[in-house]
């Protein structure tokens, strides 16, 4: 009888345990402070890291195949025709508070100073693959754009629509200017495949993967997040929570 | 002893500041397992056909928030991260310069003989709690070292081993672990480690009598001044 009592209580300690974390979750407070741990691990493992590079494999490291998650094959008529052409006039705009817009043929693209490397691909839910990445630094293209002094972060655009929403993504110009941060054209020495982000995507090595913005149209520059998409900085980050700094 | 707190105020402020981070960690790790529950050895592993382990759904009871989401159990754990991984660091600094470490906790060359630790496990079995004179017998020795010295710190150093934003600061550590889904494994053994420590400590707590070992636990207070020494 004791015991039954006992278990009763213990199972409605637990329960209004979790509640009550639920509910202290979803407060101004708790948001708070996931915040401020979130920064807290910036800065950290800026400091920590200074500049310095991720880990860069040999080929025969490279994972058999390369997993695509999110979008794999972007459901809408401009891809699909952009797709069938083999992406022959596929153009990358770099806008925003930039003194020269540009606008990016994957010729031009391509006639850029390449950077190849051979890195880990972290995803948040927790497996990686090993692919090797092609394709010119964003700071080139920044460079030659000219950032404006109040540039603060760099908004990724992309092609791909997923459940409604325009996918993007973003970073600060500490990973903007990682001398691993490149704009791929390739994977494995071969043109990007679909579901890998055809025909351009973002290596932002130091992030997790939902930060590699795939399926990439165009490079904006801009002072604040706040009026961009639902103002997180991302399409996960709005969507669902996701730290927009994807380092942890 | 008499009269002298059994535990250090250091101790007891880390015992339930730590009791706390570790069942949030726990019970948030639960629920970032559910995203992808598929465990692997190496530097990469996405195929479920190429995993060790196919880990079982955690249901809602059990994980923190109690249904599934993975951005709010990230937020839980790397937020809880920062305080288990400080208070161990400020527990290990004291337990060194108060002597705890090299009083109660330290194992000696002679406790190692095996009739001594028969003797102490079939002491244990028999429910008998007498140690002597010393604050601890060896296997509570042993497994409270193995909790300060392994489980607690590699729960640490396998959980930054998986930042892709320490990469670059941490290269070595992630090398040593044979990779970061090592890492990931290692961190989910651990874990698991630890679940099955704190179920055995909280069973002999309640055996060993649980009102003064928490009180003890909490203020301090020394029972031995107060009961027969047979309970103590
Ligand atoms: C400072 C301490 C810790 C850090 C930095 C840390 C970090 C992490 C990270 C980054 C993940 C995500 C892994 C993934 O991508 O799948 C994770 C998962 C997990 N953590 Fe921790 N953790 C810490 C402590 C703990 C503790 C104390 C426990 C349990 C007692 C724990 C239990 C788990 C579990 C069960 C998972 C899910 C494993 C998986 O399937 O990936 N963690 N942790
Ligand atoms: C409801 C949960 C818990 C209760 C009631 C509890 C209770 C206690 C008590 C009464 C003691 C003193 C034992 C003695 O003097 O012989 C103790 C010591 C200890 N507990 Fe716990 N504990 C709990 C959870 C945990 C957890 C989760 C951990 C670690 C992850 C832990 C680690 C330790 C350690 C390492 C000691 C030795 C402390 C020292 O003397 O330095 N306990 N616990």
């Amino acid at each position: 009888m004791a015991n039954v009592k006992r278990r009763g209580f213990l199972a409605a300690m637990g329960a209004s345990f979790l509640a009550g974390c639920t509910k202290i979750g979803q407060t101004e407070a708790g948001q708070a402070a996931f915040d401020a741990s979130e920064s807290w691990h910036r800065i950290v493992h800026r400091f920590l890291g200074n500049g310095r590079l991720v880990k860069e494999y040999d080929a025969s490291a490279i994972s058999p195949t390369f997993r695509g998650n999110g979008t794999i094959d972007p459901d809408n008529a401009a891809y699909r025709a952009a797709a069938a052409a083999g992406f022959a006039d596929w153009r990358l705009e770099v806008a925003g508070l930039v003194e020269r817009p540009l606008s990016l043929s994957m010729d031009d693209i391509r006639a850029l100073p390449q950077r190849s490397q051979i890195t880990r691909h972290d995803c948040v839910e927790g497996w990686s693959a090993i692919g090797q990445w092609t394709g010119p630094q964003l700071s080139l293209i920044l460079d030659e754009a000219r950032l404006a002094p109040e540039a603060r972060f760099i908004v990724f655009r992309c092609a791909d629509n997923l459940n409604g929403d325009d996918y993007y993504e973003s970073c600060d110009l500490d990973d903007a200017y990682h001398p691993q941060t490149i704009v791929a054209h390739q994977l494995n020495e071969e043109p990007l495949p679909i579901k890998n982000g055809a025909p351009l995507r973002m290596r932002i090595e130091r992030q997790l993967g939902y930060k590699h913005a795939k399926y990439l149209t165009a490079i904006e520059a801009v002072a604040s997040l706040d009026d961009i998409g639902k103002g997180k900085g991302g399409y996960w980050e709005d969507r669902s929570g996701y730290h927009w700094y994807a380092g942890i | 002893m008499t009269g002298r707190k059994r535990h250090a105020f250091s101790t007891r402020l880390w015992h339930w500041i730590n009791l706390v981070c570790v069942v949030i960690l726990f019970m948030s790790g639960l629920n970032i397992s559910n995203a992808h529950p598929y465990l692997y050895w190496g530097d990469y592993g996405f195929r479920p056909a190429e995993a060790w382990l196919s880990v079982p759904r955690f249901p809602g009871w059990a994980t923190i928030p109690d249904f599934y989401s993975l951005a709010q159990a990230r937020d839980w754990h790397v937020l809880f991260a920062w305080p288990m991984a400080l208070i161990l660091l400020f527990i290990w600094v004291a337990m060194l310069a108060n002597g705890h470490f090299w009083q109660d906790i330290r194992t000696r060359r002679r406790e190692w003989q095996v009739s001594e630790v028969v003797r102490d496990i079939k002491a244990h079995l028999r429910l008998d709690f007498h140690h002597g004179a010393g604050k601890y017998n060896f296997l509570q020795k042993l497994t409270y070292g193995l909790v300060f010295g392994i489980i607690l710190p590699g729960m640490v150093f396998t959980g930054m081993a998986m930042s892709p934003g320490l990469e670059p600061s941490f290269t070595w550590a992630i090398e040593l672990m044979g990779g970061r889904q090592s890492a990931r494994s290692l961190h989910f053994i651990l874990a698991w480690t630890l679940f099955a420590f704190f179920v055995v400590h909280v069973l002999l707590v309640i055996l060993s009598g649980p009102v003064w070992q928490l009180r003890a636990m909490i203020t301090g207070r020394n029972p031995k001044a107060a009961t027969p020494a047979g309970e103590a």
